[in-house]
């Protein structure tokens, strides 16, 4: 007896749709040789993703693939194929077969039917060009025809089985009632297939949002959350989140200068590569001015730059630029200059905060941007919900990451929100440098002051400094501390003043001592030089003086010998010695 | 059988045995008895046999009828369950 073992079941082989975000959210692709289901209200963009799942396969894998319309007229299907920027070359396009199987306007209906025709047809087309995936677009409409649920549901086990039997990659597209409340068919349709798909569409607050989310994937594990889309001229395009563990880009150590050579010494040498950096303050505190010294300084390193605003229109921003000594005009791209620089103007109202990330990545990628700037990311908030532009601006963050940008966005807040440095996008929490400008208003003066608010991994000033714009540029001032209070403006330059001032008197005070000083030295070695040499002429006479008294007293004491010798004398003792000096 | 102006040309695509199919052929066949005996021919495309013919005369839901003559094509598709639709469908004459 022979027991046979369980096998275990073979790794489901994945076919991937071609779409970045929609393969990372089934994390590989749709099941290979299975049946996936695309559910969506009208409108949701069901065809044109069926259609480029096929269009990518057979351009990037050289699958051949088959559409099988029941809705649309093919031409019109193979209209919007070539109105898409697929790029799709010959080889590819003769790879797709594009078959009509809509009912004519005309036929009459009569009875029950079955799809048997269109099989046997499908047959033939795959034995010509070895079609591996199959779409059959609004399956729903030729089941309604049928008008019985007992003849659908054989309809489509029949569709099952030879789907499964010839292992082919199937998509079928079904319409949602805009209601949301699924029919009784598209349960069972749910309940048959392998894999589920459905595409939202809403309108917020007058904007469009669509978004993806997979309801089913049998025998693996997927991303249960809704992905936001948008149709745009390549087709759909599904954001994508890399992973945050897994997907980063190698952190870098390099630091980049941020256009002021001031505040790069407050950040210890600068901004991070691949950094996010916030810049927030209240309107007029120069914001744009330094996201654009920032930029100034990319292009000068020949990073490539893109500079989008919202706020501005192009021209206006290089020329109101110029007047502090920021040339961005040099490095703009389409004129004379270095071309480092790429600026877009970004209408804020124009389309989702969804649709503006998609296309501001486009941008960036096109352009192959190592720096990025937007002004402002708070932009994004004004059209549509705040919600979903905080989830835009931190995938934003995490996406600049992963390709290793450097992002610089500015931020407006309210004047009084500013005293307490509230941002309003959660993105201060995700960005790794936050500079906050700020107003101090003292003396009939408003002064624009810089703080940084946190930077990561790097040492950097906790002062507050003071921006001053010039024709030369950005430049950092230190602000005066005095009595515990910041003074800044006209207040600091007198404070400056009047130090400087007394510094200066005190310098020249001491000049003139010292001055004092150093004659009195002189005037004291002078005196010790003229007494030195009087003593010295003291010790010579000294000197003379004994040498005379010594020969003298031997003179005497050989006179008085001589005498006594004459008279015979007895002998005296000696004087006693005569200390010198 | 005689063909003149007024025999009625039908094409009928099938697929095997399937149960549809076989109705409709016997749903036409008692027609055609019923009310154009001996002015009527049936031609049946088995599009299990042909599934060329499914893609050169694009027709995929079977059964699916074509009235080729008289007057202008008419297409049914279904088992052909009703018979009195059917005539009307087809604008035939009803036999008193």
């Amino acid at each position: 007896m022979t027991h046979r073992a369980v096998r275990e079941p073979a790794a489901l082989a994945k076919a991937p749709t071609g779409i970045t975000g929609l393969d990372v959210m089934l994390q590989g692709g749709i099941p290979r040789g299975r049946i996936t289901l695309i559910q969506g209200a009208s409108g949701a963009g069901k065809t044109v993703l069926a259609l480029q799942t096929l269009a990518n396969a057979a351009r990037d894998q050289h699958e051949p693939g088959i559409f099988v319309a029941f809705e649309e007229q093919s031409s019109m299907v193979m209209e919007n194929a070539a109105s898409f920027n697929w790029k799709l070359n010959k080889q590819a396009g003769k790879q797709l077969f594009f078959l009509n199987a809509q009912p004519p306007v005309a036929a009459l209906q009569s009875g029950g039917f079955d799809l048997g025709g269109m099989l046997a047809a499908l047959d033939v087309i795959i034995k010509k060009n070895g079609a591996q995936r199959v779409v059959f677009d609004a399956i729903d409409v030729v089941l309604a025809l049928l008008s019985d649920p007992v003849a659908e549901r054989r309809e489509l086990y029949r569709l099952r089985d030879w789907i499964h039997s010839r292992a082919i990659t199937a998509i079928l597209t079904s319409k949602l009632s805009a209601t949301g409340r699924p029919s009784e068919r598209s349960e069972f349709i749910q309940f048959m297939v392998d894999c589920g798909l459905t595409l939202a569409h809403r309108v917020e607050t007058g904007v469009s949002q669509r978004n993806v989310r997979i309801t089913k994937y049998r025998g693996t594990a997927f991303r249960e959350n809704e992905s936001p889309y948008v149709i745009s001229a390549t087709g759909i395009d599904v954001s994508s989140i890399p992973d945050r563990r897994t997907g980063l880009a190698t952190v870098s150590n390099e630091r980049l200068s941020s256009g002021s050579a001031r505040l790069d010494t407050m950040l210890g040498g600068g901004f991070y590569q691949g950094a996010g950096i916030l810049l927030t303050g209240a309107p007029g505190t120069s914001k744009t001015t330094l996201a654009s010294a920032f930029a100034e300084a990319a292009c000068q390193r020949k990073a490539r730059t893109l500079y989008i605003t919202f706020d501005s229109a192009v021209p206006e921003l290089v020329r109101n630029m110029k007047s502090v000594g920021i040339h961005l005009d040099r490095h703009v791209s389409g004129g004379r200059g270095t071309g480092y620089l790429r600026m877009e103007a970004a209408q804020s109202l124009m389309g989702s905060a969804e649709t503006q990330l998609q296309t501001i990545q486009a941008h960036a990628l096109a352009h192959g941007a190592q720096c990025l700037v937007i002004d402002p990311v708070s932009a994004l908030t004004r059209g549509g919900n705040e919600e979903l532009a905080e989830s835009v601006a931190s995938r934003l963050i995490d996406w600049t990451k992963f390709n290793g940008m450097t992002l610089l966005c500015t931020s407006l807040l309210g004047e009084a929100a500013a005293s307490v440095e509230n941002s309003p996008l959660r993105i201060s929490t995700l960005a790794d440098t936050w500079l906050h400008l700020s107003y101090q208003i003292r003396g009939g003066e408003r002064n624009r002051a810089l703080t940084i608010v946190k930077s990561r991994g790097t040492a950097h000033s906790n002062q507050v400094r003071e921006l001053i714009l010039s024709h030369e540029g950005v430049t950092l001032a230190d602000a005066y501390s005095a009595g515990g209070e910041v003074l800044i403006g006209t207040l600091r330059w007198e404070r400056e003043r009047a130090e400087a001032e007394s510094r200066h008197r005190v310098e020249k005070d001491d000049r003139v001592r010292l001055q004092l000083l150093v004659s009195e030295q002189a005037q004291l070695a002078a005196q010790m030089a003229a007494l030195q040499s009087l003593l010295e002429a003291k010790g010579e006479q000294v000197a003379q003086l004994q040498e005379v008294r010594t020969h003298r007293v031997a003179e005497t004491a050989k006179h008085r010998s001589g005498v006594k010798r004459r008279r015979s004398a007895d002998p005296v003792p000696a004087a006693p010695r005569v200390a010198s000096r | 059988m005689k063909e003149s102006s007024s025999t009625y040309r039908f094409r009928l695509y099938v697929t095997g045995n399937a149960h549809n199919s076989r109705r409709a052929i016997a749903n036409l066949s008692q027609l055609c008895d019923l009310h154009l005996a001996d002015r009527h021919h049936i031609e049946i495309v088995d599009l299990s046999r042909e599934p060329e013919r499914a893609l050169s005369d694009e027709v995929y839901l079977t059964p699916t009828l074509i009235k080729l003559a008289p007057g202008p094509k008419a297409q049914v598709i279904g088992s052909l369950h009703n018979m009195s639709e059917l005539l009307d469908l087809l604008e035939l004459e009803r036999k008193s």
